[in-house]
């Protein structure tokens, strides 16, 4: 199923409405937003030199700090009566970025959000649990209203009480699942503890985000919860969750093209990269009226695939995200994603997908130790045995990723479990 | 006649072995003989108990990371050269000790050696074989 008919338009229809909305767009900051007018002036334009979206690369980039910088309220292109809502991130990486959002925009982010679950399979017939955090992170109250814009039944669970969330899944017949990856995986935990038992119960899908995840991973939880899991793609600065979403097909995630323009730049050079491309995903966001940010750099690494879907959906897909330039690792000058990390340790017999990674200095050197709980169920006799689990992840870390890596394995369920993003990068070299 | 043995995994941290101990104290389960293997990141304490079940389902209960694994104890005369001549016949048949310990019995002079062999089935036919006392988990407990 496909909600609406701007999922299907044809590529010229499509740009000839993305370069309305642009236009619309750069007069609506440069007229109310002193930060973009003085922005576009240091870089001699003016909205008059935009007429289509082949004139993007004019514009001048926004960058977290540039939020930052405005906290709180400076980026908004309306007046204050107009905001109906704030959100704010974690600020778990500096100070927090602020986002406000108009009737308008609830709107839309309702609507998009109602696509997402619309093409994963989800529908008015649907009980869908969200164990995304509701407040402030735009997790919980972004899926809820998208939950509600396709009629489901909408079980605003949020985070914790994670023993309660199991039995209202049963109790409730949620059909689907809203969670982080790492949060689902402890559920499932949680509910063997108490004798219940996910492939009987009638859930059938998950739709999992806001910490990046593997394929590997996607295998794991479809094989213990017995659902089909999804990824979905959404940052607060532009929206939050629903600025892009898989489909049934699961082969990329559709970006919501008539909302959000889309480029893929070099992260360091900053020159925008052809199709197919990795590199790093810049957002324009076309329709937004409370913030709206001119080719945003969220850090996050994909390429686009223009290719044309079996969904029959006509937005460009972006890859699943490998990682953002931020959580990309440098050890001893070996570039290293956690995410590649995770694929080898998620096919790892013996342990669980719970792992941490820690980065020390010893001398000039960086070290690396991956620690990883052993699986509940492991009878671990025999030493060798053990090692011989150490051993295979150092060697398979070595024969991939081209780095040397201590593996310490650690006693089942000894890693405190996150109900929000997981913490699995413990970086201390600075320290 | 297998024993059940409890192996439990621990992480090298200090303290972890007395929890251990203490939720095995505070059920007034009884040790009958353990081993504690060490390597620099974790080691595994292998336990024989008084009451197998309920002491497996505590530790697990306390998070623990337990399992089950069946050894051998055998009985042999406390003298020099009686765990030697067991060895040796063991090796005759090509069967491997993954590993062993021994606690010595006071009252009859014996000592019990618990055993892990590669293939404990025909570990134990042999010995049976060549006329050893293999005691089973209730003979144990009540030594």
């Amino acid at each position: 199923m496909i909600l609406d008919t701007e999922e299907t338009l044809s590529r010229e229809e499509l740009e000839k409405l993305q370069s309305t909305r642009l236009q619309a767009l750069t007069k609506r900051v440069y007229d109310n937003v002193p930060f973009y007018k003085q922005k576009f002036s240091e870089h001699n334009i003016s909205p008059a030199d935009i007429s289509s979206i082949a004139d993007l690369s004019k514009l001048p980039f926004t960058l977290k700090q540039d939020l930052r910088d405005n906290y709180p309220f400076s980026l908004f292109a309306v007046p204050k009566k107009d905001v109906v809502r704030i959100h704010c991130s974690s600020g778990t990486t500096g100070q927090a970025t602020v986002v406000g959002y108009t009737k308008q925009d609830i709107a839309n982010w309702g609507r998009l959000m109602g696509r997402c679950f619309t093409a994963i399979g989800a529908s008015a017939d649907d009980v869908i649990h969200n164990a995304y955090g509701y407040g402030l992170f735009t997790g919980g109250l972004g899926v809820h209203y998208g939950a509600e814009e396709i009629s489901a039944t909408v079980v605003p669970m949020s985070g914790g009480s994670t023993e309660r969330q199991c039995t209202l899944l049963k109790d409730f017949g949620a059909t689907v699942l809203c969670a982080t990856p790492s949060y689902a995986l402890y559920l499932h935990e949680a509910a063997a503890k108490i004798d219940i038992d996910f492939s009987k119960l009638p859930l059938r899908v998950g739709i999992f985000g806001a910490e990046p995840w593997t394929e590997a991973m996607r295998e794991n939880l479809e094989k213990k919860l017995a659902i089909k899991a999804y990824d979905i793609y959404g940052l607060s600065e532009i929206m939050g969750p629903g600025v892009g979403c898989e489909c049934t097909e699961q082969k990329g995630l559709h970006i919501q093209e008539d909302h959000f323009l889309i480029e893929i730049i070099d992260p360091v050079t900053c020159e925008n990269l052809p199709d197919g491309e990795l590199g790093e995903l810049v957002i324009t966001t076309l329709t937004k009226e409370a913030i709206p940010l001119i080719r945003y750099r969220t850090k996050d690494l994909t390429r686009i695939n223009r290719t044309q879907c079996a969904c029959g959906r006509t937005t460009a897909r972006i890859d699943r995200l490998t990682g953002r330039s931020d959580d990309m690792l440098i050890i001893r000058g070996v570039n290293v994603f956690p995410s590649q990390i995770e694929e080898i340790l998620v096919n790892t017999e013996g342990t669980t997908p719970h792992y941490q990674l820690i980065l020390k200095k010893q001398g000039a050197l960086d070290t690396l130790e991956i620690r990883i709980e052993l699986a509940p169920t492991i009878a671990a006799d025999e030493i060798k045995h053990l090692q011989n689990i150490e051993r295979n992840i150092q060697k398979q870390i070595k024969e991939y990723l081209g780095v040397s890596a201590k593996c310490t394995l650690l006693e089942a369920n000894s890693i405190e479990r996150s109900t929000g993003k997981a913490t699995r990068v413990i970086d201390l070299r600075n320290e | 006649m297998k024993v059940n043995q409890l192996s439990i995994f621990l992480e090298n941290r200090s303290g972890r072995l007395a929890e251990v101990t203490e939720t095995l104290e505070k059920a007034e389960i009884n040790l009958r003989a353990l081993s504690l293997a060490d390597t620099a990141d974790f080691g595994i304490l292998r336990l024989i108990v008084s009451d197998f079940e309920k002491a497996e389902a505590l530790l697990k209960e306390k998070g623990f990371t337990v399992g089950k694994t069946e050894v051998i104890a055998v009985r042999v005369k406390d003298e020099p050269g009686a765990l030697n001549d067991l060895l040796k016949k063991m090796d005759e048949e090509a069967l491997n000790v993954e590993y062993m310990y021994a606690f010595f019995q006071q009252s009859t002079k014996d000592a019990i050696i618990i055993f892990r062999f590669d293939d404990i089935n025909k570990a134990v036919k042999n010995l049976q074989g060549k006329a050893y006392t293999i005691l089973d988990n209730k003979t144990l407990c009540e030594l």
